[in-house]
């Protein structure tokens, strides 16, 4: 009768435990620390095998009264592209098959911002080209953003520092997200990413430039190893006409409040109210 | 007592389910060429979609810029043909008209194909199968009710259990020489009507809710949906019937027939009208969100890939209305067929080829990309729907001979037999 008993107990306590784990968080960034802790020191590990250096994965959360947004001079930008490589090298993106997060169009004076006349392949010798300006588009990371709302499995969400992130090890890769992006801001591994050892970023977060596996879906997170670590992205960093500025909209003394306080600012497809914190502005 | 009966009702399963293999596994020369011609499909189907597992989606033509294709089309035209049930049930149940109440069991046994070569269609879409279970609670978290791909999973799934459950225990009860029991059928069958119309308008909003993509956003897209699949599935269905009608002793009253083509008709004029109400908003306000359509329909700069697929469409839609809706051609048995293969032809390009692809062409950047289906993609699409025609002709196989009364439990039927036998002689 005792055995018995003992047997019911331990069969309900292994029961409730599976169901407890079950149900508990299912996005890695939501377990208990040190959960995440541990996986992230796996993750350290497995990376440092597979690269041949040491490599730290951070896991650093918003910074409170910190709402990170970026502005854009239109008029300033040349069309250079080095954004766009500074950020494939910040961010571990895939060199072959070739991932850009960022996307530089050029567009037509005459036409104004008009993306059915865009040109993303523009290959002239030498930038700018007479008669064009240029709109370099990445994540706008919405505050209203369209494509979390639509993820079944709710692997991207947007921190409370306005950074719309995706947890890589929870994406079903359904690709719902990129239907929903109007900026077409998100990118998916259609094969095995490749990046030469020697060029890994080893500074990384969780969230953020980690490589990525194939089949998942990937985008810009405003470099979330550096923003939070109170550094400017990597395409601030390297605009050389400075076009690019990046700040804490809360903080009523910083260069983007007073961007966006005092020039002709715009967001792209407004109508779509999505709410972008990447906004582009004519300084000039 | 109850040991017993659990025991009776293994027993009676194992019989059904001992039959049913034995019946599978007969037939003629043309269903076993049958049966390899859809083995052959599904083993170059898995060859070719293992090695889309292996190096990634990249072998499909999908890129960033139009990230779905082939798959998804089919996925959309499925679940149009896996409504259509809804169309036999509704006279069948709600007006009680005799002769389509004995097809309907066809439209559901139809419509459990057609889910599952959906999810099928879906599982080879994604880029990590092997996190499917990230959709399943407790184990994995739905995002339910925000993402429209959680409620499609649902109600996908509550279809396919409803008439899984419903043609299942219709065969099992008339294999037993009973008659199903109602409280269970008449319920479910009435819950399958709406389920039926839900399907189709979720699957719809899957698309129309992003507003990113001009082409679908457009409130007319669920009801123009729902009419399409409203031709396409009973078009499948009629060519069945016919070929039941044909091949066996099974009687199918022509008035059934005629009856489905004629409602064929009038969803194929409202399909049409739709269409032409929604080329009317596109062209006549000429946005610059006519891109959409100009691409489907006339091509864009030197992109003209899809344009022959777009006038076929039409053709075959014009086509098929002309002949359902004259008495005399949807009489004769040839034009009715001609009838019904223009109509699934046409559905399916406008659904297949139509509806995803020109939503996302131009990107949202604007840029094109031509998708064209690599051979790949067209493997493994085949292999799916070689899947959804064996599983369909397998269940066939058991449930004729079920309804001709052919196939029943024998001891059952030795049991009556005795009975009526010993009947005689008391008689006497």
């Amino acid at each position: 009768m005792l055995s018995r008993r003992l047997f019911t107990q331990s069969a309900a306590g292994a029961a409730a435990g599976m169901i407890l784990t079950a149900c508990g968080p299912k996005r890695l960034y939501e377990a208990p620390k040190d959960r995440l802790k541990a996986a992230i020191a796996d993750l350290e590990r497995k990376y440092k095998e597979r690269h041949g250096k040491a490599i730290e994965v951070s896991d650093a959360g918003p910074i409170p009264g910190v709402h990170f947004a970026y502005a854009l001079d239109i008029s300033r930008c040349i069309g250079c592209r080095r954004c766009v490589y500074a950020c494939v090298a910040e961010n571990n993106q895939s060199r072959d098959p070739q991932i850009h997060w960022i996307r530089v169009l050029e567009m037509e004076k005459e036409k104004g911002v008009d993306f059915s006349h865009a040109n993303p392949y523009y290959n002239p010798a030498e930038v700018p080209q007479e008669g064009h300006f240029y709109v370099p588009v990445s994540c706008q990371q919405c505050e209203n953003p369209p494509c979390t709302k639509v993820c079944p499995t709710g692997a991207t969400w947007a921190e409370k520092d306005g950074i719309v992130v995706i947890d890589y090890d929870w994406c079903i890769g359904c690709r719902y997200c990129m239907a929903a992006c109007p900026y077409g801001a998100r990118h998916f591994n259609w094969a095995e990413p490749t990046i030469p050892d020697s060029e890994i970023n080893p500074d990384m977060h969780y969230l953020g430039n980690r490589p990525r596996p194939k089949g998942v879906v990937e985008k810009c997170t405003f470099c979330i190893q550096r923003s939070r670590a109170g550094r400017y992205p990597a395409c601030v960093e390297v605009c050389p006409v400075g076009a690019r500025k990046f700040g804490n909209i809360l903080d009523a003394a910083s260069e983007i409040r007073y961007i966006i306080e005092h020039k002709r600012v715009l967001v792209l497809k407004e109508e779509l109210n999505t709410a972008p914190r990447f906004f582009y502005f004519y300084a000039t | 007592m109850p040991r017993e009966t659990a025991i009776d009702s293994i027993r009676l399963i194992g019989g059904f389910a001992r039959g049913s293999a034995k019946l599978m596994l007969r037939g003629n020369r043309a269903y076993w060429l049958w049966l390899a011609f859809l083995g052959a499909l599904i083993v170059s189907g898995a060859l070719a979609y293992s090695g889309q597992v292996r190096f990634g989606l990249g072998v499909t033509a999908m890129r960033d810029q139009v990230s779905w294709g082939f798959y998804i089309g089919n996925f959309t035209f499925l679940v149009g043909v896996a409504a259509a049930a809804v169309v036999l049930v509704i006279p069948a149940y709600i007006y009680n008209w005799k002769p389509i109440r004995e097809i309907v069991i066809y439209g559901e046994l139809l419509a459990i194909s057609a889910i599952a070569m959906c999810l099928m269609f879906v599982l080879v879409d994604i880029g990590r199968p092997d996190r499917f279970w990230h959709l399943i609670p407790p184990f994995g978290f739905l995002n339910f009710p925000r993402s429209v791909l959680a409620w499609d999973v649902i109600v996908l799934n509550l279809y396919f259990a409803v008439n899984l459950v419903v043609a299942a225990h219709i065969l099992y009860r008339a294999f037993h020489g009973k008659p199903y029991i109602k409280k269970l059928v008449v319920p479910l069958v009435l819950l399958s009507v709406p389920m039926a119309v839900g399907i189709h308008t979720v699957t719809a909003f899957l698309y129309n809710g992003l507003a990113a993509r001009p082409y679908w956003n457009s409130s007319i897209l669920a009801p123009q949906f729902l009419a399409s699949a409203f031709c396409s599935g009973p078009a499948i269905l009629l060519v069945v019937l016919q070929l039941l009608r044909r091949f066996t002793p099974f009687e199918i009253q022509d008035a059934a027939i005629s009856k489905i083509a004629e409602l064929m008709a009038y969803a194929m004029f409202l399909n049409l009208f739709l269409h032409g109400a929604e080329a009317f908003k596109e062209f006549y306000s000429n946005t610059q969100h006519l891109l959409f359509t100009r691409y489907w329909y006339f091509g864009v700069g030197s992109h003209h890939t899809l344009v022959p697929y777009a006038w076929s469409a039409v053709a075959l839609n014009l086509a098929a209305f002309a002949l359902f809706i004259s008495p005399v051609t949807r009489h004769n048995p040839i034009t009715l067929n001609i009838g019904c293969l223009a109509t699934y032809a046409g559905v399916y390009i406008e659904k297949g080829m139509g509806l995803i692809i020109p939503g996302l062409t131009p990107d949202t950047l604007g840029e094109i990309y031509e998708y064209y289906p690599t051979v790949t993609e067209l493997r493994v699409a085949a292999g799916i729907f070689a899947v959804g025609f064996l599983l369909f002709t397998l269940m066939l196989k058991v449930a004729v001979p079920i309804s001709l009364g052919e196939f029943v439990d024998k001891a059952k039927a030795a049991a009556a037999q005795d009975a009526a036998i010993a009947g005689a002689h008391t008689a006497q």
